[in-house]
């Protein structure tokens, strides 16, 4: 039989999914990963799969890079299918993010800020070199690391909050006051978007978009197409608390914290409206996990789409549309790979197409060559 | 990290159809709106799928929504019930529901769903058609902002489409649209039948049975209902003309398997690289077939 | 029954907040269209005239004098602040600012036509100059092939476009003939009301005339209303019965072409009317 698969599709999905798992299971080792291991050890893979897949649940995001042999799109787009058989039983209120507790806090704005910069866990200044030592770890010091470390620190009364660099800049009258919104959040995943679309569907869009699409808008912007040139005048990852009402007598509870990026960049100042002051404006980037580069990225993306919402989009990075309906891992990635499907009948009507077209161009060819005779 | 985490077991963690009811619930409701405004690209939320987006997720949320166990159920993909997509589908509705029937007879089926092709035995209306979407809108291809195209829909103004065929026939003496034909339903909205080809368009015509569309990247859901005219857009002085399939010598080239001269065939090349034409509806083919044998039986 | 065509009452625009003082801060008094106290624009302040059928009415001014803005707004291409304007067709009043954004686009699309300074807003280059033709027609609900072929023909022939050159695209067209392009395209729909935006400015003076020609023509043909703005007396001289002159978004003088050019009353006319001869 042909290539056409008149029978046997059945066959080859099974015998495809077993090779998969085949090279899974080829590792020399012996060792199938440990989810603790993927979800410490990996803590970043962990974190971006648990921002793009829009659902704090780490254990599973290590479930799901473990089954997806490592490809976060994958892993975010299981994520994702997971939340879909789960009903919304209800919403948190508006969390304060005055109130995380801060593994990592800095400012680029100001030489010190209220409450000090707190360098935390980062790469930003360390050597990429390899480290040739962790090829061959040893099991034992592996474990003592944690020890060694937890041992060494000093007693440090580390406040519960630190207040928000941003607070100083508004007391001062450099930033726009604080817009009440007395509307409820937009839920991106209750609700389509039609486009204009409020800010807060933009921010919920953008909260779990693939990293990597959102830093390619945002860095057109960076470079040239667009010119938030922003500051980051804080960016904080920390541990916020989740309050939910109790549900018999309505007051707020801590149901349990999830680790989050925030991001707050300032940028070039426009003329107030009305009688107001010039003030500089503003860029707000948050996401679950540990996910800087993106919670920046975002940030960016926010002040743009502010400014194209407000003045008509001059960039792609400031037209709502265009960013926000193509930073979609799930969404991108699907449709790239639904290319590999069959469309034999597609292009059959395809085909048939040119070739009508051809034979018209072929006969008119004709006509006019016997004209010429 | 919560360490008493505990999974949920296998089969208690999904229920029956997959999506939770709250979302069944929300695509059974866009159904509805879809249907009282034939052509209307609705709104929905659509849920992610665990299949990739453009596998077939609008077209399946639709289906998990409207599946009840009294449904009987064929998925076909390009025609075929054993294409590789189509096994898939089949086989993750058969595992989250559960007391569902499946066939590959049509006329067993009471929900059909289907990606690139219209079975070729006319439905009927007891049989809903669900068929899945990659662009809803056949206004992309001359304007590429949502906003404008949906004044353009709501205004039924479909002219810088209707210069893309000027254009087409002036430049190359044909419309060069293969699939996706642009559909006029009940003389307003203009659709994206989904790929499809032209062959099946006019069975979108006074179809008796409902034909839903699902585009789940997309997040739109629309409906042709029973009875309603379908129109392709062509001028009034050209006709719309479905894919031809005669040979050089004008004559019907016929399913090389069954016979058929009616069907819209595939084509391709076998191990000598001579041309094959087959039936791409393949239990339309299993039953030309199973005719001739029965008549040759007999004789 | 009147042979009025359109009515326009104290037409406005101010770009920017605006403030109590704009008006009376700006115009051709103060020499500036720009308010000292809020920075707004006061591009078009008070514009009233009437318009009747077959007629040409010429708008003109230097750059800044609010001149376009007063047809932009009129052909719905941007919203005055303040003002009326009412157009009567087939004895039917279409009051235009109150209109949905639907009904506007539809008068814009069946019973107006425009040609701009800019081809680039009047013209489709993605597709052939036919095509930008047919897509008039098929907007006003033509959907027959051969007889839009045959409009387009008959158009591009009339303003003396090679016929030859229909299915091509007008990307490659020269500059004039762009403009005729834009003509036959706005004039396809046989529109009882034309407006026409600096259409000569920047042409080759040659070409200007031949398209001053044809615009004449056609009017005298169609008995087409229009309004054509420029800051070139030349073009008013040749095709306007009656004029308005604008400075600083105000009307500063209105009459017959032939008086205004004769006898001109306001010191910024005399002075237009002085720099020609």
């Amino acid at each position: 039989m042909s290539y056409v698969a008149i029978k046997g599709g059945k066959a080859a999905i099974d015998g495809a999914a077993a090779v998969t798992e085949f090279l899974r299971g080829r590792d020399d080792s012996g060792e199938p990963l440990n989810l603790s291991a993927i979800e410490c050890q990996l803590r970043l893979l962990t974190s971006r799969v648990v921002s793009e897949g829009g659902l704090y649940h780490p254990r599973l995001a290590s479930l799901a890079i473990k089954q997806f042999q490592g490809d976060t799109l994958e892993a975010a787009f299981a994520l994702r299918a997971y939340r879909s058989t789960k009903p919304r039983l209800l919403a948190t209120p508006v969390q304060n993010s005055t109130n995380m507790r801060c593994i990592r806090r800095i400012s680029s704005a100001f030489k010190d800020i209220p409450g000090g910069q707190m360098l935390g866990p980062n790469y930003d200044f360390t050597l990429r070199l390899l480290r040739f030592d962790l090829a061959d770890e040893d099991p034992n010091e592996f474990r003592s690391i944690a020890r060694k470390f937890l041992g060494a620190l000093p007693e440090a009364d580390l406040p519960d909050s630190f207040p928000k660099v941003l607070d100083a800049l508004r007391a001062e009258g450099l930033l726009p006051p604080v817009a009440e919104s007395r509307n409820e959040p937009f839920d991106i995943t209750r609700e389509p978007l039609v486009f204009p679309v409020p800010r807060s569907a933009a921010l919920a869009t953008m909260a779990r978009a693939e990293t990597g699409s959102l830093l390619a808008m945002a860095y057109s912007n960076m470079r040239g197409y667009g010119d938030v040139h922003p500051t980051v005048a804080e960016l904080r990852v920390g541990y916020i608390p989740v309050m939910v009402p109790h549900p018999v007598t309505g007051e707020p509870m801590e149901a349990g914290e999830v680790l989050v990026t925030e991001c707050e960049v300032v940028a070039m100042y426009e003329s107030g409206k009305a009688d107001c002051l010039p003030t500089f404006t503003l860029g707000y980037g948050a996401c679950f996990g540990h996910n800087e580069v993106k919670a920046i990225s975002m940030a960016i993306l926010d002040r743009s789409l502010q400014k194209g919402m407000q003045d008509g989009p001059e960039n792609p990075s400031e037209d709502p549309e265009f960013v926000l309906l193509h930073v979609d891992g799930v969404d991108s990635m699907g449709f790239a790979s639904h290319y590999k499907m069959p469309h034999y009948v597609t292009f059959q009507s395809d085909m048939d197409r040119l070739r009508t077209t051809q034979g018209k161009a072929r006969a008119a060819d004709q006509a006019s060559q016997m004209e010429v005779v | 990290m919560n360490i008493h985490y505990e999974f949920p077991l296998e089969e208690a963690g999904y229920a029956f159809g997959f999506l939770d009811e709250y979302a069944k619930k929300e695509v059974r409701r866009t159904i509805l709106k879809a249907i009282c405004i034939p052509g209307y690209q609705t709104p929905y939320a659509s849920r992610e799928m665990p299949m990739g987006r453009g596998f077939g997720t609008g077209g399946l949320q639709l289906t998990l929504s409207l599946i009840g166990t009294n449904d009987t159920l064929k998925v076909i993909d390009q025609g075929s019930d054993d294409s590789v997509n189509a096994v898939n589908m089949r086989q993750f509705v058969q595992l989250t529901c559960p007391g569902v029937e499946v066939t590959e007879k049509l006329e067993e089926a009471t929900l059909i769903q289907s990606r690139h092709r219209i079975p070729e035995i006319a439905l009927t209306e007891t049989q809903v058609l669900v068929l899945q979407v990659p662009y809803p809108d056949p206004l992309v291809v001359v304007e590429s902002s949502e906003a404008r195209r949906k004044i353009m829909h709501a205004e039924a103004d479909y002219s810088r489409l209707l210069v893309k065929l000027y254009e087409d026939i002036v430049h190359f003496n044909e419309i060069t649209i293969s699939h996706r034909y642009p559909t006029r339903i009940n003389r307003h909205y203009v659709i994206d039948p989904s790929p499809i080809p032209r062959w099946d368009v006019p069975k979108l015509n006074q179809s008796p049975a409902l034909i839903l569309f699902g585009a789940g990247r997309e997040k739109k859901i629309y409906a042709v209902p029973p009875y309603t005219v379908a129109e392709p857009l062509v001028f009034d002085d050209l006709p719309f003309r479905v894919e031809d399939f005669r040979d050089e010598h004008g004559q019907r080239r016929a399913c090389t398997r069954c016979g058929a001269t009616n069907s819209f065939l595939d084509e391709y090349s076998d191990d000598n690289n001579i041309k094959i034409y087959q039936c791409s509806d393949s239990a339309y083919c299993d039953g030309q077939l199973a005719q001739h044998q029965q008549r040759e039986g007999k004789a | 029954m009147s042979n009025r065509i359109l009515e326009v009452c104290g037409l406005s625009r101010i770009y920017g907040s605006g403030c109590p003082l704009c008006v009376e801060s700006t115009g051709p008094e103060n020499d500036t269209n720009i308010c000292p106290h809020c920075g707004s624009v006061v591009a078009v302040h008070g514009v009233s005239f009437d318009l009747f059928r077959g007629e040409i009415l010429g708008i003109i001014g230097e750059s800044g004098s609010g001149k376009s803005s007063t047809v932009k707004m009129l052909y719905f291409d941007d919203t005055p602040t303040a003002g009326e304007a009412v157009f009567f067709d087939n004895g039917e009043r279409h009051e235009l600012f109150r209109q949905n954004a639907a009904q506007q686009r539809s008068l814009r699309n069946k019973r107006f036509g425009m040609v701009y300074q800019n081809p680039h807003l009047g013209l489709n280059f993605q597709v052939s100059a036919g095509g930008n033709i047919a897509e008039r027609l098929l907007m006003s609900d033509l959907a027959h092939y051969g007889e839009i072929r045959r409009r387009a023909q008959e158009l591009l022939l009339r303003t003396e476009v090679l016929p030859e050159r229909m299915d091509q695209n007008p990307k490659t067209f020269s500059g004039g003939m762009q403009q005729r392009v834009q003509i036959a395209k706005a004039l396809v729909t046989r529109p009882p009301l034309l407006f026409l935006d600096e259409v000569t400015t920047g042409l080759d003076l040659s070409v200007q005339a031949a398209i001053l020609d044809l615009i004449l023509e056609i009017q005298q043909e169609l008995n087409t209303a229009m309004i054509v703005v420029t800051h070139d007396l030349g073009v008013i001289r040749l095709l306007a019965g009656r004029t308005l002159v604008m400075k600083h978004g105000r009307v500063v003088e209105a009459g017959l072409t032939d008086q205004i050019l004769e006898d001109p009353q306001h010191a910024y006319t005399q002075r237009l009317v002085a720099s020609s001869l």
